[in-house]
């Protein structure tokens, strides 16, 4: 059940990105930003994590949990710190992602060449 | 003189007034019909392409979350190593060139899960290598990243000041 949810609502999300880019002018990373805002706000006012709960991987592998990951970090530490933890928390769950993306994209770059 | 005698045949080619007028009106019906036949499947093929690739996508991350949730960890602590194998897994796939492959028929089914944000990344780094190691691989890797890092933090700290206002 779980996997058939997550194929349906990360397949919407996915699909909905692509009726953006195919009825306006945006780019791709005009759509991404867009999604990752989207999540950033939802995840900030709490309104991401019941939909994580009930998506699973749906909702945490699209973009958009990337943005709400962001503001979930900054909202916890500012609750257990105070005003500072905005900005200790911004990382906290999105920290570990970025930073196995550059590591292994650096290997994959002294390994590896364009393919054209 | 290969211009004079370009001349000389554009000359001959158009008949009388009538006839041009006529061609001009059927190239553009032509025009506006292929318009009409391409829009409206490619609209509802490109969704349903990008809907299935981005589902089996997020099925394969639910395979992943669902092991680490089984070793006990609930869905927020699960949610990292998950996240961090995807990646790993978008960052291999872009190494041989395959992910840039599926990218293309996909769409944004390859471009907004997570893999497709490491896609970038990685992409960005083997190709900006040639500009050299720090200001052009080191610089540039984020060139597509860079954004959606800079308006989710805008967005999401800014977010979460609202709400930690509201909830003080």
């Amino acid at each position: 059940m779980d996997y058939a949810i997550a194929f349906l609502i990360g397949g919407l999300i996915c699909g909905l990105g692509q009726l953006i880019l195919d009825s306006t002018t945006l780019a791709p990373g005009h759509m991404l930003v867009f999604f990752t805002v989207i999540g950033a706000i939802a995840g900030g006012f709490g309104l991401y994590q019941p939909f994580l709960e009930f998506a699973k991987a749906g909702a945490l592998i699209p973009v958009t949990g990337f943005g709400a990951s962001i503001a979930k970090g900054s909202l916890l530490e500012a609750e257990r710190t105070g005003i500072i933890g905005l900005f200790t928390g911004a990382f906290e769950f999105t920290g570990q992602g970025l930073a196995v993306a550059v590591f292994f994209s650096v290997i994959a770059a002294l390994f590896f060449n364009p393919k054209s | 003189m290969p211009s004079k005698k370009a001349g000389q045949k554009m000359k001959k080619m158009p008949k009388t007034a009538q006839a041009a007028q006529h061609q001009k009106r059927e190239q553009r019906a032509y025009k506006q019909l292929v318009a009409e036949k391409q829009r409206k499947p490619l609209y509802f093929k490109n969704f349903i392409v990008a809907f299935v690739a981005g589902g089996v996508v997020c099925t394969m991350g639910q395979a992943i979350l669902a092991f680490f949730m089984k070793q006990g960890l609930d869905i927020n602590a699960a949610a990292a190593p998950t996240l961090a194998v995807i990646i790993l897994f978008g960052i291999i796939l872009t190494a041989f060139g395959i992910y840039d492959e599926f990218a293309q028929f996909a769409g944004a089914g390859a471009a907004v899960p997570i893999t497709g944000f490491a896609n970038t990344i990685t992409a960005a780094a083997i190709d900006f290598k040639r500009e050299g190691w720090v200001f052009g691989m080191g610089a540039k890797m984020f060139i597509v990243a860079g954004p959606v890092i800079v308006y989710g933090i805008l967005s999401g700290v800014f977010a979460a000041f609202i709400k930690f206002i509201i909830w003080s």
